[in-house]
């Protein structure tokens, strides 16, 4: 049996024949679109580091099958910086610290995007921890990682009040 | 991971056909199922994805002051609706306590209440399980098993339910809809889970093709919401499952409890709903000796299924911590660190 599913990816439309409904969205990212910045840790939804934005929200692409997200809008890490210019929350990561092996990061940096945009953290370091606890970083990057989403939080913040203003 | 057949229903009817025939299973987030699809564990051949069936996806309030959430709302959606923060304290507290911010955003309410135990046994497909394979015995009994069953466990399996969110709902009397076969019916959380007696495979009392659509919590329900919470110690600070948990809301006037709701999870295959000592509590003035009495009855039938003799005596001071906590008054925000006994209190980010 196959399915054809179609799928905005990083604001480009995809149309996908799949001949296998065992494919999860992090294969599909990976295997088929050849887009190999979400990366595949436990596979198990245990460690986020296939982090992604389905719809606007962070979920772990690895627990996520194809097949049942036809239609969806999928934000990638690769679909976050304007050309060479990084988004805001890729160049905290880079300022504080926020990594050293780098294979979590690209995780991380899409669950801390999600993690702003869903507001509920505030400047609370705690909150920022808490909320992040989702993603694990072998290298133990930890405190980077909160100085680096409570930075990019405040930069984002500001430029959202210069638009409004 | 096996194959399987995928199929995605128009309807609630066509689901539940779909569904009744063996070897199918029900996919809503999947992030439970997917996860044990991918070891082995279930072996579905036919998936019945629910994800989209509409109008589950809602928060209604009831003409009784009761309010009906639909099996599809997601857990983080559901904690985060400030109104039934509100009104439900300790039931969104429960819900921010659980997996990740990633897991609470995909995972729905109905696939709250069917996850599975996260027993290692059951998880280890080259172990001995009734529960997997019924009649192959049980590797956990003489294995690691500090985190096991303390009440209603059984020879067969001594595996706990793992859900936050099912405690403090059990404690506040909700009731599951479900559409099946032979149509709608209702049934009390609290006769949802079964205990595993002889048969550990048979979990809940659903039968093949049941579909849950609703979970509803009564009016009396937001009596609580004054004194509510949720407490739950994990062998780590965040994102970890409870070794034990406790839900407490007390209805307190003029220095008297009137009315208490109270649940322990962790310690059972099924939420603990404690009636006797929510018995002792009402009349009683919020206290230490009153608290700790509820705690004694709540726990006087408590046996170690192995190496947990510590988690009856650790499910006794959460359920005084929870009950204490509670008497103290709702916090005005849930603590930056949800459910935790260790939540730090430097600092007056504590409940910004």
């Amino acid at each position: 049996m196959s399915f054809s599913i179609s799928l905005t990816v990083n604001g480009t439309r995809r149309d996908v024949e799949l001949d296998d409904p065992r494919v999860t969205l992090l294969d599909l990212l990976r295997e088929r679109l050849d887009l190999t910045g979400t990366k595949k840790g436990c596979d198990r939804g245990q460690c986020g580091a296939c982090t992604v934005l389905v719809d606007g929200r962070r979920i772990n692409s690895c627990l996520a099958l194809a097949v049942s997200l036809d239609g969806a809008d999928v934000l990638t890490i690769e679909g976050i910086s304007r050309g060479d210019l990084l988004h805001p929350v890729q160049a905290a990561f880079i300022a504080h610290d926020g990594f050293q092996c780098g294979f979590c990061t690209p995780g991380q940096i899409m669950s801390a995007i999600g993690l702003i945009q869903e507001g509920q953290a505030g400047d609370d370091p705690e909150r920022v921890r808490e909320g992040m606890s989702g993603n694990l970083c072998r290298c133990g990057a930890y405190a980077g990682i909160t100085e680096a989403v409570l930075d990019a939080q405040q930069s984002l913040l500001t430029a959202d009040r210069r638009r409004s203003a | 991971m096996k194959t399987f057949d995928y199929f995605r229903p128009a309807t609630v009817s066509e689901a539940v056909a779909a569904a009744a025939q063996p070897g199918a299973a029900y996919l809503a987030a999947g992030t439970n199922l997917l996860d044990l699809m991918k070891g082995g564990i279930s072996r579905p051949g036919r998936l019945v994805d629910v994800s989209r069936l509409p109008g589950l996806d809602r928060i209604e309030r009831l003409p009784d002051g009761g309010i009906r959430i639909g099996a599809l709302v997601r857990n983080a959606d559901l904690a985060h609706d400030s109104d039934f923060a509100k009104t439900y304290p300790a039931v969104a507290e429960a819900l921010l306590s659980g997996a990740s911010a990633q897991l609470r955003n995909a995972a729905t309410v109905g696939g709250n209440l069917l996850q599975r135990t996260r027993c290692g046994y059951f998880y280890d497909v080259a172990s001995a399980c009734n529960k997997r394979e019924p009649g192959t015995g049980c590797d956990a009994r003489g294995g690691e098993n500090r985190l096991h069953a303390v009440l209603g466990w059984s020879e067969a399996c001594i595996a706990t339910h793992p859900s936050d969110f099912c405690v403090p709902l059990v404690a506040l009397d909700a009731v599951v809809e479900i559409e099946g076969k032979a149509g709608r019916r209702e049934v009390a959380l609290e006769a949802l889970h079964r205990l595993p007696g002889d048969t550990p495979e048979r979990e809940t009392v659903l039968e093949p093709g049941d579909l849950i659509v609703a979970v509803r919590l009564p009016g009396e329900a937001r009596m609580f919401s004054a004194h509510a919470r949720y407490l739950k110690v994990r062998e780590r600070t965040s994102y970890a499952f409870a070794i034990v948990s406790a839900a407490a809301g007390l209805r307190i006037e003029q220095g008297t409890i009137r009315d208490a709701r109270l649940a322990l999870g962790g310690v059972a295959a099924k939420p603990w709903r404690a009636r006797q000592a929510e018995g002792i509590l009402a009349g009683a003035s919020p206290g230490a000796a009153a608290f700790r009495r509820a705690a004694e009855v709540t726990l006087a039938d408590a046996k170690p299924s192995g190496d947990n003799l510590f988690k009856i005596e650790l499910a006794g001071r959460i359920l005084v911590r929870a009950l204490t906590l509670a008497a103290a008054g709702t916090p005005q925000r849930i603590a930056a660190l949800p459910a935790s006994p260790f939540s730090s209190v430097s600092g007056a980010l504590q409940n910004a």
